[in-house]
């Protein structure tokens, strides 16, 4: 599998479990899962709700460990970090994106995507050009500081999205990213998705619609707790299927 | 994450709700103000205390009849009653011999045995002397007699008129000096016609020579209605040839008072054929009084500063109930926070600063406040802000921020980022 070009993969999940609770009440909420995503690839994880697929997903953002199994990070093994280096691993090598966008309330989209860098220290010049690019990118330049009350779904979206792309992570992470938007505005969002894949970016997207997993490049459905099935729709080096070259600037 | 951020973080934090902030600043704001004023209060007070001893002379000694069985506040109320109302009764538990005699006095003057001794004047009193001028009449509260070195120990001065003399005294000459409430009592006005009339003491014609300096009021005690005459002529007319109430002494200065007393003691003793552990008089002392008394206010400013803190502390207990629901209603933006990468420190930082924010604006205003309210007279005197109690007021507000925002802060940082992304 480690064929791409830096050697290893992204994500490397081995005989990954997670428990809940104890002895008879005890959730198997992901019961032996092993995975491993290339660096460029776009990964549709698909599930009903109960599959272990939102919990996958706070083991692979760092967000939750797994009771039992290996889970390697770009090559760091998150089970060994504490909380402060968990924070630190998030926030440089994941971005995340949330069904209801997460935004700081009363703050601009500017500081909203200057926050990450903020934690990582970047000095306030820096910061300040990096997020007007990434904000241009998602086609919301004239819009920076607007807070998002001022915003609609989509926008404030597209801003969790530069958020989410600022630190240049190696993973963009997405959890039902068009779940409370209007099918315009999804479909901004998986263009954007598509662009950022084309330019190399890895995604993982959480998602229960068929819609949003036909972007991807490979989909994995979730049943019980396990992976039931692993299915590649184009090659890892190959651009994502849906490509459009309309909206977003992606470089 | 660098400062200065995160006190934009934390200001963000203070300005969301501002009304809850503003009363939350509210109550560091009256615990500091109150630790200023109280404590300027205090202050104000000893130093007025303070001030009027002074006046009273630091370097005299008042030799009473009667043991010192009435303990050092015995003393005290001597020292007192050397500044002007001689008169005081004696109503304390020391039995009053009748022990000190004009002899004793002009013992005292002896530059051999009392080398520190500069001036001594015997004292007679008389009680409920009635003074009348044409229809006035007025109950004097004071009557004292004695010489002419009375009125520089006891720093009192004339301000119009004259002083009686030695050959006043000599003369046993009736003239007197009265204090302003007796002027005004008698002739009415500011008191000033009553120079060079002649008023009658217990009917005995009394020539006024001179009106006192106004001394004031100390309390209830009105130290202007008195009248001071030689005592050769109260002795003949007004008092009888008893024994004397008391003798004021002088010392050289206030350093030598100590050694004065000393030598007063060991003189009495010879003359009354006693030892310290029998005497027949006491000798008080004006400046163990004066630093009694401001022991006795400073006690009062403690007490008084740590009433003060009381409300500062609940004040501070204010802070942490609101810091506490400001973490609870910001669960969401801490998970958010803490997936996008702010470590544990970061969250602390920033709702400990929010903690100190408040409390620090709080006491800022508060001591504003504070000086506001020192600028009122209070009680008759001013209250003087204390440099200290300014520096420990706002101390104590930053650390009752910083003690009060821990708890939250630390709450706030222990979150997980999943429960708290998934916070309703």
């Amino acid at each position: 599998m480690n064929t791409n070009r830096l050697g290893r993969p992204v994500i490397d999940l081995r005989g990954v479990f997670k428990t809940y609770g104890e002895g008879e009440a005890v959730v198997h909420a992901v019961d032996g899962v092993d995975l491993t995503v290339e660096r460029g690839d776009y990964v549709a994880v698909m599930g009903a709700s109960g599959s272990g697929k939102s919990t996958l997903m706070n083991i692979i953002g760092c967000l939750d460990v797994p009771t039992k199994g290996s889970y390697r990070l770009d090559g760091v093994e998150v089970r060994l970090l504490n909380d402060q280096q968990q924070s630190k691993i998030r926030n440089r090598k994941i971005g995340f994106v949330f069904q209801n966008f997460n935004l700081i309330a009363r703050t601009t989209a500017l500081s909203n995507v200057e926050l990450p860098m903020a934690y990582a220290g970047v000095s306030g010049r820096e910061r300040r050009r990096r997020a007007l690019a990434a904000l241009d990118l998602v086609g919301l330049a004239p819009r920076v500081d607007h807070t998002s009350a001022e915003l609609s779904g989509g926008q404030q979206q597209r801003v969790a999205i530069a958020r989410a792309i600022v630190t240049e992570p190696v993973l963009l992470l997405a959890d039902e990213p068009t779940g409370a938007l209007d099918s315009h505005s999804t479909d901004e969002v998986l263009d954007l998705f598509d662009n950022l894949s084309a330019a190399g970016r890895t995604l993982v997207v959480i998602t229960h619609e068929e819609e949003v997993a036909s972007h991807a490049k490979r989909v994995i459905k979730m049943r019980d707790g396990m992976i039931s099935s692993d299915r590649r729709l184009v090659a890892v080096a190959a651009p994502p299927p849906r490509l459009r070259q309309t909206t977003g600037r992606a470089s | 994450m660098n400062v200065s951020e995160s006190v934009k973080f934390a200001w963000r934090g203070v300005t969301a709700n501002k009304a809850r902030s503003a009363l939350t600043m509210l109550g560091v704001l009256i615990g500091v103000a109150s630790v200023i004023v109280l404590v300027a209060v205090g202050t104000g007070a000893s130093q007025s205390v303070t001030d009027t001893l002074s006046s009273l002379g630091t370097n005299t000694l008042t030799v009473r009849p009667g043991s010192s069985s009435g303990g050092f506040f015995g003393g005290g109320a001597g020292a007192g009653s050397g500044g002007g109302d001689t008169t005081t009764t004696d109503t304390g538990t020391s039995t009053r011999a009748a022990t000190l005699t004009m002899a004793d006095a002009e013992a005292l003057s002896d530059p051999t045995l009392a080398p520190d001794v500069v001036e001594v004047a015997p004292v007679v009193t008389a009680s409920s002397v009635a003074a009348t001028y044409e229809s006035a009449s007025h109950t004097v509260n004071s009557t004292t007699g004695s010489t002419a070195a009375y009125l520089s120990i006891n720093n009192d001065t004339v301000a119009s008129g004259r002083a009686f003399t030695d050959a006043d005294y000599n003369a046993h000459s009736r003239v007197l000096l009265v204090g302003p409430t007796v002027a005004k009592d008698l002739v009415g006005g500011d008191g000033s016609d009553i120079l060079n009339k002649t008023i009658r003491l217990n009917g005995k014609a009394f020539t006024v020579i001179g009106i006192l300096e106004a001394k004031g009021s100390t309390g209830q005690i009105d130290s202007d209605d008195r009248i001071i005459a030689p005592a050769t002529a109260v002795q003949d007319h007004l008092s009888g040839y008893g024994n004397l109430s008391s003798i004021s002494v002088q010392a050289s200065s206030a350093d030598t008072v100590n050694d004065a007393q000393t030598q007063v003691e060991s003189i009495l003793d010879a003359r009354h054929h006693t030892t310290a552990a029998d005497r027949d008089f006491n000798v008080s002392n004006s400046a163990s009084f004066l630093s009694a008394a401001s022991s006795i206010t400073s006690i009062f400013t403690v007490l008084l500063g740590a009433i003060a803190g009381i409300s500062l502390l609940v004040g501070g207990i204010g802070v942490m109930n609101i810091m506490l629901v400001t973490v609870t209603e910001r669960t969401r933006e801490i998970g958010i926070r803490k997936a996008i990468g702010a470590g544990k420190y970061d969250i602390i930082f920033q709702f400990l600063l929010e903690a100190v924010m408040l409390s620090v604006i709080g006491g800022l205003a508060g001591i504003g406040l504070g000086y506001l309210i020192c600028q009122i007279e209070i009680a008759g005197f001013k209250a003087i802000v204390a440099p200290y109690s300014v520096a420990l007021a706002f101390s104590f507000a930053l650390a009752v921020g910083l003690f009060f925002g821990i708890y939250p802060a630390m709450r706030a940082a222990s979150l997980k980022p999943i429960d708290a992304l998934r916070y309703e």
